[in-house]
C-alpha cells in the first residue's frame, strides 16, 4: 500500500501543478477526455500487469491492436459480419494469441521477452499484409452505432471506456487480491520452484495470465479501433505495450515478478495520461512527449528505490 | 598444514588438524559428512582463514589470505561444482583474467591464447580444440579444462573435491589415470572422495578426519576399505534415542521401482511402517533427495509405484502426491520450501488454498485461524501470521514449512535434512514434532547427513549408495559402523561380516 501512496502523491502533485498553471485542466471537457484515455489504456495495462506479476512480459500488445483492429474493420465493412460476431472474433483472436504466447513460454521454455517480441513483429506484419497496407475505416458499417456507443458513449457523463475499465478493475481486484488464482500468480512470480513443490501447476498459472492479458487486449482493441475510427496498420497501437509496462512498473509491479497491485497499475496509467495531458496544456513542445514520460518513469523508479533502501536500513537498525 | 583450527559460530569445524603432502604425492582425504574435509581444503585454497595453526610451503611459513595468494603459491582448488563459464571457449576459460594482450588497445592476443592452451590440453590427453565452447564438452572434459587451468598457473598442489561425483565409470578411470600422470610429473594431489575404491586405486596415502580432528593415516600398503571406515567412525555420539510404544503397522507405505533422473539405471524399493521414523542415511550424492522428489512426483524423468495401506496410488505430479497425503519438506528451504517474500499465513495455506475458498475467493479469516493454530502449536517465533517469512530465523522458517504440511494431516511426511542450519533448541523441537507425528499414525521418512541425527531419531535406517539402497538396518543394528559400511557401498551381508570380527 505504501508503494501506491508514493505514486498517488506524485499523481496528485502533477494534477495540482498543471491545474495551477492552466485552469483549463479542470474543465469538464478536459477531465472527460482524460478519463476516456485512462479507460482505454487502463484495460490492457491491467492484463499486462498480471503477466508482469508472474515475472513475464508481453510486448505484442500494440501489434495485436493493429491486427485485431484491421480484422474488425474488414469484418464489418467488407465481409459484412453481424456486429456481435465481429466483436466476439475481435476478442477471441487476441485471447488465442495470448494462449499461444503462454504455451510458447511454459511448454517450449521460450523467454517471455523473446516469444512476445516475435509476436510484436509477426502480428504487425500480418496486419499490414491483410490490409494491403491501406488504412481501414468503419464508414457506415452495420452495427457501427452499437460499437460507437460502447466506445465513445457516456454513462451519466462518464466516458464508457472509463466505466468499462472500472468494472474490469473491480473484477481484477478480486481475482488478483482475493482469489486463489491471484495468490498463485504472486507465488509463481516470486518463486516458481517452491510453488511447484506446493502442488500447484505453475505452468498453467503462468500460461493463463497471458490468456487473460490477451482477452483484455482484445477488449481494449475494440475500444481503440472506434476511438481512432480508422486503423492504419503500420502505426495503430504502436508502442502501446510499453505504455502499459511503464504504467505497471510505476504502479509498483516488479519486472522480477511477485509484486504489484490493481490500484497501483491504475494510478500508473492515470499518471501517464495526465502527463501527456500536461505536456499539451503547459505548452511543452509535443515533440518532447516521450522525453517527459521517460524522465518521470525514471524519477518514479529511482525514488521508489531510494525509499526502499531507506526502509531496509531502518529495519536493519531495529 | 600444522595445528589448523577453525571455528564457525556455534561449531568447531577444525581442531588442531595436521596435513602433510609431499611433492608428487597423492593424498586422499576421507571422513564422514561434516568431518571437516572441505573446510580444511578451503583454508588451503585461501577461501577461509584459519583461526589457529600455520601453513608451510617448501618449509616456509606462508599466509594465504585469498584465492589469489593460493594461486601464487601453486595451490589450485577444483571444486565439486565446476567453476567454468560454459558460454566461452576452452582457451578463454583457461586464461580467464590473465588473457595475453596485443597492440595499443590491449586486444586479446587470439593466436597466443590458443597456442598456449593447446599444449596443456595435449599434456592432459584431452582431445578437443581450444576453440570449443565449454557447453559442447562433457562434464568430465570440463573438469579437465579446470585442471588445464590449474596447470597453466603452474600449480604444484591440486585439490580435487569429490571430482568423480558426476562422472561415468570410464570417465572416472580416465581421471584416476590422469591423477597418476600428474603425480609422475611432480604435481601433488589432494583427493577428497567418498568412493573408497577410487581412493584405494590412486592414493599414496590416506588421511582420515573425524569431527574436525585427525583420526589417523594409512600408508599405501595399509590402505583397505575396512581400515578406512574404522578410522572414519568412532565419533562419540550421545545416545538420545527414545523409541515409542505407539502402534505400528508394517509395510503401510510401499515404494517400488523408484527411479530418479540422477541415477536412471538404478531403482529403489522399500517398505515403511506406519508410526515409525525411517531414516535415510548415506554420503552426500547418494541420491536420497532425488528419490524423495521422485516419490512426490517432482522428478519429470523419474517416478515410483507407491502404495498406502494396500492401495496403489498413482503419482504423476506433486498435486497428486499432496492429494494422497504424501508431503515433502525439501532440503532447500528458501528455494523450494517457501515463498519468502510472502507472509507466514500465505505460505502455510499455499498447498491447501482451495479449502480456504468459496467461489474461488479466499477467506483470510479462515486462513489466519489455521496459520495461528500452527504458529501456536509449533511455537513459531514471529510477530504474527502477517509477517513476511524472510524476516524469520532459519529454525522458524523451517517450522513454517512444517506448519504448511501439518495443517493438512500428513499420511507420509518426507523430511530432507530437516534441521540443517538450525540451532540446537529448534532442532530438539523438530525431533519432538516428528515423533509426535509418527505416534499419531504417520509415516516419517527422514533424510539426514548428520550421523548423530540419524542414530538418535530413526526407528530404522535405510542406507543409500549411488542411487541404490544397500541395506535397511533394524534398530538393534543401527550403529555408526554398520551405516558407514553400507554408505560406502558394501552389501548388508558384507557389512555385517566386517563388523562381527
Amino acid at each position: 500500500m505504501k508503494k501506491e501512496l508514493g505514486i498517488l502523491t506524485l499523481l496528485l502533485v502533477l494534477c495540482g501543478v498543471t491545474a495551477a498553471i492552466n485552469p483549463q485542466f479542470l474543465s469538464a471537457a478536459n477531465l472527460t477526455n482524460l478519463a476516456n484515455s485512462i479507460g482505454l489504456f487502463g484495460v490492457f495495462s491491467l492484463g499486462l500487469g498480471l503477466v508482469i506479476i508472474t515475472g513475464g512480459i508481453d510486448l505484442s500488445v500494440g501489434s495485436v491492436f493493429a491486427l485485431a483492429g484491421v480484422l474488425l474493420a474488414m469484418a464489418l465493412t467488407e465481409w459484412h459480419w453481424p456486429w456481435p460476431l465481429a466483436a466476439l472474433a475481435a476478442i477471441a483472436i487476441p485471447t488465442i494469441l495470448g494462449l499461444a504466447n503462454g504455451l510458447l513460454i511454459t511448454r517450449l521454455k521460450i523467454q517471455p521477452f523473446v516469444a512476445t517480441l516475435c509476436g510484436l513483429l509477426l502480428y504487425r506484419g500480418l496486419a499490414r499484409f491483410i490490409a494491403g497496407d491501406n488504412t481501414k475505416g468503419f464508414g457506415g458499417a452495420e452495427g457501427f452505432q452499437t460499437f460507437q456507443t460502447l466506445s465513445k458513449g457516456r454513462l451519466f457523463g462518464v466516458p464508457m471506456p472509463f466505466v468499462l475499465m472500472t468494472i474490469i478493475a473491480i473484477i481484477m481486484w478480486f481475482v488478483l487480491h482475493r482469489s486463489i488464482y491471484g495468490r498463485y500468480l504472486f507465488a509463481v512470480g516470486r518463486n516458481e520452484e517452491s510453488t511447484r513443490f506446493s502442488g500447484i501447476n505453475t505452468r498453467s498459472v503462468i500460461a493463463s495470465s497471458y490468456v487473460i492479458a490477451g482477452m483484455l487486449t482484445g477488449i481494449a482493441g475494440i475500444l481503440f479501433a472506434f476511438y481512432t475510427n480508422s486503423i492504419s496498420p503500420s502505426t495503430h497501437g504502436s508502442f502501446y505495450e510499453l505504455y502499459g509496462v511503464a504504467a505497471a512498473v510505476l504502479g509498483g509491479c516488479s519486472l522480477r515478478g511477485g509484486e504489484g497491485s490493481v490500484i497501483g497499475i491504475l494510478i500508473g496509467t492515470a499518471l501517464f495520461q495526465v502527463l501527456q495531458n500536461a505536456v499539451n496544456l503547459l505548452d511543452i513542445p509535443s515533440s518532447l512527449n516521450f522525453t517527459v514520460m521517460g524522465a518521470v518513469v525514471l524519477i518514479g523508479v529511482l525514488s521508489d528505490q531510494f525509499f526502499q533502501e531507506r526502509a531496509k536500513k531502518k529495519l536493519a537498525r531495529h | 598444514m600444522r595445528g589448523i583450527g577453525k571455528r564457525f559460530p556455534g561449531v568447531v569445524a577444525l581442531d588442531g588438524v595436521n596435513l602433510e603432502v609431499g611433492k608428487g604425492e597423492v593424498v586422499a582425504l576421507c571422513g564422514e559428512n561434516g568431518a571437516g574435509k572441505s573446510t580444511l581444503m578451503k583454508i588451503l585454497g585461501g577461501v577461509y582463514q584459519p583461526d589457529d595453526g600455520e601453513i608451510l610451503v617448501d618449509g616456509q611459513a606462508v599466509k594465504i589470505n585469498n584465492v589469489v595468494d593460493a594461486m601464487k603459491l601453486g595451490i589450485a582448488f577444483i571444486h565439486q561444482e565446476l567453476n567454468v563459464l560454459d558460454n566461452l571457449d576452452v582457451a578463454a576459460n583457461v586464461f580467464l583474467g590473465r588473457e595475453p594482450v596485443i597492440g595499443p588497445f590491449k586486444l586479446i592476443n587470439r593466436k597466443k591464447i590458443h597456442a598456449d592452451t593447446e599444449p596443456l590440453l595435449k599434456r592432459l590427453g584431452l582431445d578437443v580444440s581450444s576453440r570449443t565452447r565449454l557447453d559442447q564438452l562433457s562434464l568430465a572434459q570440463q573438469q579437465m579444462v579446470e585442471i588445464a587451468k590449474a596447470l597453466s598457473l603452474n600449480a604444484r598442489i591440486i585439490i580435487m573435491d569429490e571430482p568423480t561425483s558426476s562422472l561415468t565409470l570410464s570417465e572416472t578411470d580416465r581421471l584416476l589415470k590422469l591423477v597418476g600422470e600428474l603425480s609422475e610429473q611432480g604435481v601433488s594431489v589432494v583427493y577428497i572422495s567418498h568412493r573408497l575404491a577410487e581412493v584405494d586405486h590412486c592414493a599414496d596415502r590416506v588421511v582420515v578426519l573425524r569431527d574436525g580432528k585427525n583420526a589417523g593415516g594409512l600408508n599405501r600398503s595399509e590402505i583397505s576399505h575396512d581400515r578406512i571406515v574404522s578410522l572414519m567412525v568412532g565419533r562419540e555420539i550421545k545416545s538420545a534415542y527414545t523409541g515409542s510404544s505407539a502402534t505400528k503397522t508394517p509395510a503401510y507405505f510401499k515404494v517400488r521401482n523408484c527411479k530418479s533422473s540422477r541415477y536412471p539405471g538404478n531403482s529403489v524399493s522399500f517398505d515403511a511402517t506406519r508410526g515409525e521414523i525411517l531414516g535415510f542415511a548415506g554420503l552426500v550424492g547418494a541420491g536420497r533427495s532425488e528419490i524423495a522428489k521422485a516419490i512426490v512426483g517432482l522428478d519429470a524423468d523419474g517416478g515410483a509405484e507407491v502404495a498406502i495401506a494396500g492401495h496403489t496410488v498413482k503419482i504423476n505430479s506433486s498435486r497428486e502426491a499432496i492429494d494422497h497425503g504424501i508431503y515433502l519438506v525439501p532440503e532447500d528451504r528458501r528455494g523450494e520450501g517457501l515463498v519468502t517474500s510472502m507472509t507466514v499465513r500465505e505460505n502455510i495455506t499455499l498447498p491447501s488454498l482451495k479449502s480456504f475458498a468459496s467461489l474461488f475467493m479466499i477467506s483470510r479469516d479462515r486462513e489466519r485461524k489455521v496459520a495461528n493454530e500452527q504458529i501456536i502449536s509449533l511455537q513459531v517465533k514471529t510477530p504474527g501470521c502477517e509477517t513476511r517469512v524472510l524476516n524469520l530465523s532459519g529454525g522458524n522458517q523451517q517450522k513454517v514449512v512444517l506448519g504448511k504440511w501439518l495443517s493438512m494431516s500428513p499420511k507420509v511426511m518426507i523430511l530432507d535434512e530437516p534441521t540443517r542450519g538450525i540451532d540446537v533448541g529448534a532442532k530438539a523441537e523438530i525431533y519432538r514434532l516428528m515423533r509426535e507425528l509418527a505416534d499419531n499414525g504417520a509415516v516419517i521418512l527422514m533424510i539426514s547427513s548428520d550421523m548423530e541425527e540419524v542414530l538418535n531419531v530413526s526407528d530404522r535406517v535405510a542406507v543409500m549408495h549411488e542411487g541404490q539402497i544397500t541395506g535397511v538396518l533394524e534398530r538393534a543394528d543401527c550403529k555408526e559402523e554398520n551405516i558407514m559400511q553400507l554408505a560406502v557401498g558394501k552389501t548388508i551381508a558384507a557389512a555385517k561380516a566386517a563388523f562381527s570380527n
